[in-house]
């Protein structure tokens, strides 16, 4: 299951830093979308892979590692998660201003660069 | 455990909140809030840096869980000058909006605080995870305060830094998940114990940890080659927001000393001094560029941007360089630049004003208006900035020139200090002699009238620099009682782990 896990990961990287190099402001948050997947998948496999195992202890077992998944990856991920949603929202806002004011979705496009 | 170093973020959390609501109140009510909040997290922070500047570390545990399972905050000598540092450079660059910048969108004020607020965790954090937290606290502001005014090229800026900032970020998550990977900590008394210790076969994920951090943080503070996004996004900001991103590359710099200090310096076992050797080179590189890049700006705010590049250069030089003398030089310098470039972002706002259709392009066009205070102003930052005497830049720069003397690269590193010193005042010069030197060969276009409270601004943070010139010796006395703080972290992290949880009685 490690195995299968880094590679998705290992895929979900290429994919996301192909698609944030090129030059569309769409195919940009793809791209950077992808990134957070990987690593938010990162974060989890990083607490450890686990089947069967529930983070919560319960009455009458005992709190180890060795019965239950480790919490806090889980809670981190989730907090990446959140922040992560965010900016994408807020990159995908600018980028829809951007298209509009300078008439082109190119990273770099439309009128000069002139300071 | 006293509850003061918690307050310089729970201040501007609720004054913004405050202000979210208030977004249509009139213009005065939220430049009063704001600027208050903005005034007594300067006074919180005199408080904690009064009680750093004793040799005091204040620890404190959020939500009174012990260090190792919860979040600490802490306070040394360090985080204290960075929040006093924070507080200055924010209320004279509210004041600086207070002449009319902050009208042209509602929540400036708001986005404003809440930036304060992401400036201040990460300073005071203790922990890696909220550290992260806290930058993208301080980054998601950091949007919306670059897009303030609005305008097509601030959103061509905008996408590029809010996209070389969400790579930052994914880079800086996986470098958490490696060290809590192999740690299983986050907490940075309990990594840095654990990091001296690591077992042989987990030390290369440890130093790539440690180095991708390293990565992350000099995206943020403008090294080599990941500067680039830089001079862009600070010029075209609006003035206040453009003084007050002076500090933001200086939490890049903040995070690298503090890190690779704490978690990767002299006692980490097999990933100590990781940071140092890739520093140097590329702090002298950034220098060199960004020295290059200030003869070539065309605009007096893309000239201040790049002169932030040539601080966050020398920063890293003197970090590099890995000695307790030159850290504390490095650290008065930090003050000193950060504070110079902001009284120039300010000044060039007001040059632009005074200079009617010309804005703040370098060529000789129409008489500058207000030419005689403008030029005066623009003549003590410049010297200021370019470190010539009798300024604190000049002290700093003597301080750091000396403390490197004994290195073994001592030649390369004072031909290029010295090299770029000497480029950063040609571009000076020919700024000041094009924008208020040479006679006008065309009728002057009208200007626009002056605002007071711009006038007030600048002038504080002159008067802060020359503060800093004339008290000169306290001030290094505390930068070099801070360096061999950070360079003794054993006694910081005994601090954090010696605080522990208050007992409460349970009630019956």
């Amino acid at each position: 299951m490690e195995l299968a896990l880094s590679i998705a990961i290992g895929l979900l990287i290429a994919a996301g830093t192909w698609l944030a190099l090129r030059a569309r402001t769409f195919d940009l948050v793809l791209g950077l979308t992808l990134l957070s997947y990987a690593v938010n998948l990162a974060i989890f496999a990083m607490g450890r892979l686990a089947p069967g195992k529930p983070p919560l202890v319960r009455e009458g077992t005992a709190g180890a590692l060795a019965t239950h998944a480790d919490p806090l990856p889980q809670a981190l991920v989730l907090t990446a998660i959140v922040i992560s949603f965010a900016m994408t929202a807020l990159l995908l806002a600018i980028a829809v201003r951007s298209r509009a004011a300078n008439r082109s979705d190119h990273v770099d496009g439309g009128g000069g660069d002139g300071a | 455990m006293s509850h003061l170093p918690v307050l310089p973020i729970l201040l501007p959390l609720l004054a913004a909140a405050a202000l979210v609501l208030a977004a249509r109140a009139p213009i005065g009510l939220r430049r009063a809030i704001g600027i208050g909040a903005t005034a007594a997290h300067l006074g919180l922070s005199l408080l904690l840096a009064a009680a750093a500047a004793r040799g005091e570390v204040s620890v404190y545990l959020l939500g009174n869980w012990p260090a190792w399972a919860g979040i600490a905050l802490m306070v040394d000598r360090l985080a204290a000058l960075m929040l006093v540092l924070t507080g200055a450079l924010a209320l004279c660059a509210q004041l600086h909006a207070a002449g009319g910048a902050d009208r042209r969108g509602a929540h400036f004020h708001a986005l404003f605080q809440f930036q304060l607020m992401g400036l201040s965790g990460a300073f005071l954090t203790a922990d890696l995870f909220n550290l992260f937290v806290f930058f993208e606290v301080l980054l998601i502001s950091s949007y919306g305060l670059l897009l303030h005014g609005d305008g097509a090229l601030r959103l061509k800026r905008s996408v590029h830094y809010v996209a070389f900032n969400l790579v930052a970020s994914a880079l800086f998550l996986l470098a958490v998940a490696v060290l809590y990977g192999t740690l299983g900590t986050l907490n940075m008394a309990d990594l840095a114990a654990k990091i001296a210790q690591v077992p042989p076969a987990d030390a290369a994920l440890v130093r790539s940890g440690g180095l991708l951090l390293l990565v992350v943080f000099a995206a943020k503070a403008a090294l080599l080659p990941l500067f680039l996004w830089l001079p862009g996004a600070y010029a075209a900001a609006t003035a206040p927001v453009a003084a007050l991103f002076a500090v933001m590359t200086k939490v890049g710099v903040y995070a690298v000393i503090r890190v690779h200090t704490l978690l990767f310096g002299h006692d980490a076992g097999p990933a100590a001094d990781l940071a140092w050797p890739w520093l140097l080179p590329a702090g002298l590189a950034t220098l060199a560029l960004g020295a290059l890049g200030a003869l070539s700006a065309t605009t007096l705010r893309r000239l201040v941007a790049w002169l932030v590049v040539v601080s966050a250069g020398t920063l890293f030089i003197a970090i590099g360089v890995a000695g307790e003398a030159a850290l504390g030089a490095a650290l008065y310098y930090l003050v000193h630049s950060t504070l110079a470039a902001a009284a120039l972002f300010l000044l060039a706002d007001r040059v632009r004003r005074a200079r009617g259709e010309a804005g703040d392009s370098l060529r000789t066009v129409g008489a500058t208006a207000r030419r005689a205070r403008l030029g005066l102003a623009f003549l003590l930052a410049a010297t200021a900035v370019a470190a010539l005497p009798p300024w604190s830049g000049f002290l700093a720069k003597a301080l750091l020139l000396d403390a490197i003397a004994g290195h073994a690269d001592a030649g390369w590193i004072w031909a290029v200090v010295l090299g770029s010193g000497l480029l950063v005042i040609v571009a000076l010069a020919r700024a000041g002699s094009h924008l208020f030197w040479r006679e006008p060969a065309t009728a002057p276009s009208p200007a626009q009238p002056a605002r007071a409270t711009e006038g007030f601004a600048t002038s504080l943070l002159l008067a802060a620099i020359v503060a800093l010139s004339v008290f000169a010796g306290p001030a290094s006395d505390y930068t070099r009682a801070t360096a061999a703080q950070l360079h003794a972290p054993a006694t910081l992290l005994m601090q954090v782990q010696a605080t522990v949880p208050i007992e409460r009685e349970a009630p019956p």
